[in-house]
């Protein structure tokens, strides 16, 4: 047994017909973050996808081990309930739905499926509010539907608010910083490191050294043309800030 | 790798009909068939006054002449109305005094249902007239409503208390004359409720009536009769409910409405009658004419509706808008799985000054099912300064079923308007992944997304039936996955 928390083996995937993900490789230990930086259409969100489970996109060979367990054929609810969130790069508007309802249905489909007593109406309350109150969410907007009709750094304050609501043990965010505010991006990244601690990890895409300097990860990875061309310190990302991906073509 | 969200099939609709349960008592029935002798049975059993009787024979004389109506969308056999029982009533309530006396395993029928009928669990405020195929059986909290002169009991005990206002009302908004099921209706109705709420009264609770077809083969007629009088308010409940039976069970109810000046009349509906299994065997027909009557000025009927049962469903709740400056609702949830047809709608017909509408319908379809709502909207030429709102929106889970609006509108005042919208969407593959993302499974995803769908109309009922509503939902929509 590896004491990683994900592994992922000489992932092959295909979008329709072509292949994205061209034999990766990516090991993240357990209280760790990494950071994956490339270019546009590299496969970054490919990669988070898949990881998640989306059934667009078709392993042709690799395996994805994630506690230990083999993951690569999963739904992503089961995927999901194991403990892996992706905070998506585009999040989708369910109109109708608020936002509080949404928490309180994942946040029980959750506790439920890994065998935990749900919490009663006002507890949940209680600590959503906890939650919200460290992103600056107020009430009105957990009243509103979800997504609908939201900025663009709002929806990924939605995001956050979803994951310290779940509380999952690998966290993926996809592009979370992009779209935020300079005072959001603190906030943000302040609930991040908050949520830190012995037994989760972050697998953090960002096109922006920024959010790794708030964040600073052990190991940032550079993904061209679906396979991770180099690993290294944050120094990496400092060196793509200033040259580019251009010599890891 | 054969990693996959599973698609739907026909194998995955297996939805158990959670009421399929059927009461073990005896029964007695009116001779199979229909004709006039079976007519003068049924109102003889109900020791009826000879208006009454003439009036049903007059309905019957009148439905030998009608046609069935086939300008719907609905594909069904041909019904064989000889091969029927019209009346039909458990035998050891034929006549119950009080709820003490009713046989302890209808209760247990109605604890099953989970409506509680016994007094001191109605303190929430709920009385319930419930209907057990055509018998009433015993109302709740008549004694505290009496108090305010408000009326609630069955249709037969208002016939033998109340004539007058019984023959003041009935069928002066759906006449016996109006068409092919309504007329049956008139000729054979077995029971249902009757309402009166006295001028400047505010009815001081939601009054509820659940009905539910029970013995094999036999229709169910029920006749509903409110009247808001001035200035009153009152907000009523029909939950409807049917056991799970092989051959289709036709249903054919009447209601009317009656809102004088200044009344407001809230009604709701839940109705999930036995749909019929997955293949489309058995079910009930739902042939249903509601209408509310806004007689007075300044007066108020909103229709809210959530039809999830049913075989066939047909049924246009409408409202007349007769009073100046009368205003008429109709919200729908109407949910179709499997083989079920749906072609429901409203009409509203603007006939005083300053006459408002507003109808919001939502169509979710499933499996092989079909969704049509038909509506009309018809503003007359003294009806100035009117204005109607229509939105319909459906919503379809698979490519096996199929969704229609018929809008027919109207407007011979120049003054007045008419204004409609519609869409038609699926549930999206983005949308889907993002709930499964986060922990919901397929059904669980769907169920979320429909009911945010259905949203505007849920927030329409009573709190108490909303729960129920949302439940039905997530019930008649299992093992639908788009
Ligand atoms: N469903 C799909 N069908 C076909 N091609 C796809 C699909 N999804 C992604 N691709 C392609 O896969 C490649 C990788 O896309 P991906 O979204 O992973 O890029 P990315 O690295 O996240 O880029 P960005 O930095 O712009 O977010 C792109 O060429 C994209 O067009
Ligand atoms: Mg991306």
């Amino acid at each position: 047994m590896s004491g990683n928390l994900l592994e992922i083996n000489d992932l092959h995937v295909n979008a329709g017909d072509k292949e994205i993900l061209k034999g990766l490789n990516l090991s993240i230990p357990f209280n760790e973050i990494h950071a994956i930086m490339g270019p546009n259409g590299s496969g970054k969100s490919v990669l988070s996808n898949v990881l998640s489970g989306n059934e667009d996109y078709k392993v042709t060979s690799g395996q994805i081990i994630f506690k230990n367990k083999n993951i690569t054929e999963l739904k992503p609810n089961e995927i999901s309930n194991l403990g892996l969130f992706m905070a998506f790069q585009y999040p989708v508007e369910i109109p109708g739905v608020t936002l509080m309802n949404f928490l309180k249905t994942i946040h029980e489909a959750n506790r439920r499926a890994n065998g935990l007593e749900v919490l009663g109406p006002s507890d949940f309350l209680k600590y959503v509010r906890e939650k919200a109150e460290i992103l600056g969410i107020n009430d009105e907007v957990l009243k509103r539907q979800l997504n609908v009709g939201f900025s663009g750094g709002e929806k990924k304050r939605n995001e956050t608010l979803q994951l310290l609501v779940l509380d999952p043990i690998l966290t993926i965010l996809d592009e979370t910083d992009s779209g935020l505010d300079v005072d959001a991006l603190d906030i943000v990244s302040e609930g991040i490191v908050g949520m830190k601690n012995e037994e989760n990890s972050f697998l953090v895409i960002t096109h922006y050294k920024k959010l790794l300097d708030k964040l600073s990860p052990s190991k940032v990875h550079i993904l061209v043309d679906g396979k991770i061309v180099e690993s290294g310190g944050p120094d990496l990302a400092e060196k793509i800030e200033n040259k580019g991906f251009e010599s890891f073509n | 790798m054969n990693k996959k969200i599973n698609k739907p099939s026909e194998k995955d609709f297996n939805n158990p009909y959670e009421f399929g349960f059927e009461t073990d008592i005896e029964t007695v029935f009116a001779p199979k068939g229909l004709n006039e002798d079976v007519v003068k049975f049924i109102s003889d059993k109900k020791e009826e006054p000879k208006w009454l009787l003439d009036w049903r024979l007059d309905s019957y004389s009148r439905w030998l002449k009608m046609k069935e109506p086939d300008w719907s969308s609905l594909r069904y056999p041909k019904i064989d109305y000889q091969d029927a029982y019209y009346f039909s009533a458990p035998k050891e309530i034929e006549k119950p005094k009080s709820l003490d006396e009713v046989d302890p395993k209808l209760i247990e029928t109605y604890n099953k249902l989970g409506i509680p009928l016994k007094e001191q669990e109605w303190l929430a405020g709920v009385a319930v007239d419930a209907v057990f195929d055509s018998v009433s059986l015993g109302t709740t909290f008549k004694e505290k409503l009496k108090e305010d002169g408000v009326i609630f009991c069955s249709f037969s005990e208002a016939v033998k208390e109340h004539p007058e206002i019984i023959k003041k009302y009935l069928g002066t908004v759906v006449p016996n004359s109006d068409n092919f099921f309504a007329t049956l209706n008139s000729a054979v109705f077995s029971d249902g409720s009757f309402v009166y709420i006295p001028p400047g009264v505010t009815c001081p609770m939601e009054l509820s009536t659940y009905f539910r077809i029970n013995a094999a083969g036999t229709g169910q007629f029920e006749r509903t009769l409110l009247i808001a009088d001035e200035d009153s308010y009152v907000s009523y409940l029909e939950g409807c409910t049917a056991p799970m039976r092989d051959e289709h069970q036709l249903h054919a109810a009447v209601v009317e409405l009656v809102a004088l000046k200044g009344a407001e009349i809230k009604y709701s509906t839940v109705q999930n009658w036995y749909p019929g299994d997955e293949d489309g065997k058995g079910g009930v027909y739902n042939f249903v004419t509601k209408r509310g009557d806004c007689r007075g000025d300044n007066s108020k009927i909103s229709w809210t509706q959530v039809e999830t049962g049913s075989a066939i469903t047909w049924k246009y709740p409408s409202c007349i808008l007769k009073g100046d400056n009368s205003s008429g609702e109709f919200h729908s949830i109407a949910i179709s799985n499997n083989y079920q047809q749906v072609d429901s709608g409203t009409k509203m017909l603007h006939l005083g000054k300053n006459t408002k509408s507003r109808i919001i319908s939502k169509g979710v379809s499933s499996g092989s099912s079909s969704n049509t709502y038909r509506g009309q909207v018809n503003i007359h030429p003294k009806s100035e300064n009117s204005r109607n709102f229509t939105q319909c929106d459906s919503l379809l889970l698979t490519g096996n079923c199929s969704a229609t609006t018929i809008p027919y509108v109207e407007s011979k005042n120049k003054t007045s308007t008419i204004e409609h919208e519609a869409t038609s969407s699926k549930i999206s593959e983005d949308q889907l992944f993002y709930c499964l993302q986060r922990g919901l499974d397929e059904e669980e995803a769907i169920a979320l997304i429909v009911n945010g769908f259905c949203k505007e109309v849920l927030q329409k009922l009573p709190m108490e039936f909303a729960v129920e509503a949302q439940k039905l939902l997530e019930i008649s929509l299992e093992g639908s996955v788009g």
